[in-house]
């Protein structure tokens, strides 16, 4: 992926690095029978990316991302695959935030995560912030494929380094697809080499930024009201959350750093879209 | 081709009512964001490798001639927010009428007929371009200059900059021009291939929020 030609990576496309990681961790959750509880037949760690399975809630099937070592360094090729089958509940979370970092051998580090939600099913994918620490070069893509009466709650947020640093490079594309079209096509390109980012039009000294998607194919047939988030004026960051051309909602928000943006996405989730995260 | 359509296109006066328009300047003049010339500058490059690259893209796309409708969907994905959405269709209704007068055709009249309502801008602009006789990267220049050419006119309205002033950011901004317009045409060549996810969907956060935060003024200068 290059700025030039934000094409998303597709799997068993990205060229293998000369040294660095290769991992993907997968995960299919399964409704037993009808209403009934959701199993997970496949839970497959890989490298720095171990699964654990943690308490439900309801039918719900729960799943924790845990950082087995410091990862994505240059050069690794990461990625998560998770599959909620028809009927399914999965919520998937992470034990910390994801910290992009500079690697011994040159090159960017890749993280890809795909999302599929089959009909009657629900995913919730709430991860922790990703931190694009100083001389880290990460292109993530999360891709997510639903069917129409998939259901989807999606975290994102991105912050721009740590406390008191420079931030690294960083390339994010979002891509949601439901029932053959494309819901949601962003792109994000933050740090060294990418031109115009930190100006009043993008996210003006913003260190932090964000959005939860929800996508409700019979709550949002009509178009969810227009909200704005926070006060430009009081530097604790501001939002808004607004309709997309279909049945979702979209919060987007930029905040001073991590703990302001989530703050912003919360407010949107409580009183706003009434979701608990 | 004519090369001289393009200047017809590009050209300020052409009546498609991009004027009453300022690009998110308004919001960031009302900010301090946009206070002189060179934070001008610092916004519209942000702005040109955001929102003018998803538009050169589109336009040059639809230039090339590849159904302009699924390029309009591809505009919606690539626009979060009602606000930018209905302006993108106000601002294509009104491109549509210009072209259709200019340069009338059978590929404006049917995306006419498919959208009364309008499609969006770019995509209505890159199909005028093709009726012209232009090409897709002469459709991706005339779109992102009005990306950045509507916030510096609307600069100078709202801050009295000096219109010279205005013109030569413009005019430093020329470089990054070359290479929006060309990164815009390269991948509306890989439309054939891969599809509308060839396009660019360059994201900015702070030009969708205040968006909508200045559609809801009751009184302002500009419509969008």
């Amino acid at each position: 992926m290059t700025l030039a030609v934000p094409a998303p990576a597709r799997p068993g496309t990205a060229a293998l690095p000369t040294a660095g990681l290769r991992a993907t961790a997968r995960i299919t959750a399964r409704a037993d029978g009808v209403g009934g509880a959701t199993r997970l037949p496949v839970l497959d760690g890989d490298g720095p990316l171990a699964l654990r399975r943690v308490r439900g809630y309801g039918h719900q099937a729960r799943v924790c991302v845990v950082g087995a070592m410091s990862a994505p360094l240059g050069g690794d090729r990461l990625a998560i695959e998770a599959v909620a089958e028809e009927g399914a509940a999965l919520h998937i979370t992470a034990a910390a935030a994801t910290v992009a970092l500079p690697g011994r051998n040159a090159g960017h580090a890749t993280y890809d995560v795909r999302l599929t939600v089959a009909d009657g099913a629900r995913l919730e994918w709430l991860p922790e912030p990703l931190i694009s620490a100083a001389g880290s070069d990460l292109r993530m893509t999360t891709t997510v494929e639903l069917a129409p009466t998939a259901r989807l709650v999606l975290r994102e947020e991105q912050v721009l380094g740590r406390t008191g640093e420079p931030t690294g490079a960083l390339r994010s594309r979002l891509t949601v697809r439901r029932a053959g079209r494309t819901l949601l096509d962003q792109e994000t390109a933050y740090g060294p080499g990418a031109p115009g980012w930190d100006t009043a039009a993008v996210l003006d000294g913003h260190r932090a930024t964000g959005q939860l998607l929800v996508v409700e194919p019979e709550r949002y047939a009509e178009p969810v009201g227009v909200r704005l988030l926070g006060e430009a004026a009081d530097g604790a960051g501001q939002g808004v959350l607004a309709p997309l051309a279909g049945p979702a909602a979209l919060v987007t928000a930029v905040a001073p750093d991590a703990l302001r943006l989530r703050h912003l996405l919360d407010e949107a989730a409580r009183s706003h879209l009434q979701i608990g995260l | 081709m004519s090369r001289a359509a393009l200047l017809v296109l590009a050209d300020g006066r052409f009546p498609a009512g991009g004027h009453a328009h300022s690009g998110g300047a308004e919001p960031a003049v009302a900010a301090g964001h946009i206070k002189d010339a060179v934070t001008l500058e610092r916004f519209c490059r942000g702005r040109l490798h955001t929102a003018g690259l998803v538009a050169a893209g589109l336009a040059a796309a639809a230039a090339a001639g590849h159904d302009p409708l699924l390029l309009d969907d591809a505009a919606d994905a690539r626009t979060p927010v009602p606000a930018l959405r209905t302006t993108a269709r106000k601002l294509g209704r009104q491109m549509m009428r210009a072209a259709r007068a200019t340069w009338p055709g059978p590929d404006l009249d049917a995306l006419a007929a498919a959208r009364p309502r309008g499609a969006h801008q770019p995509v209505v602009l890159g199909v005028a371009a093709r009726s012209a006789g232009l090409e897709p990267l002469d459709a991706a220049y005339a779109v992102a200059y009005e990306n950045i050419s509507g916030p510096a006119t609307a600069a100078v309205r709202l801050l009295s900059l000096d219109p010279f002033d205005a013109t030569a950011v413009l005019a430093r901004l020329a470089a990054d021009l070359d290479r929006v317009a060309q990164q815009g045409a390269d991948a509306a060549a890989r439309v054939a291939l891969e599809g509308t996810d060839a396009l660019p969907a360059a994201s900015a956060p702070l030009l969708d929020i205040t968006a909508e935060a200045h559609a809801a003024w009751p009184v302002r200068l500009f419509a969008s």
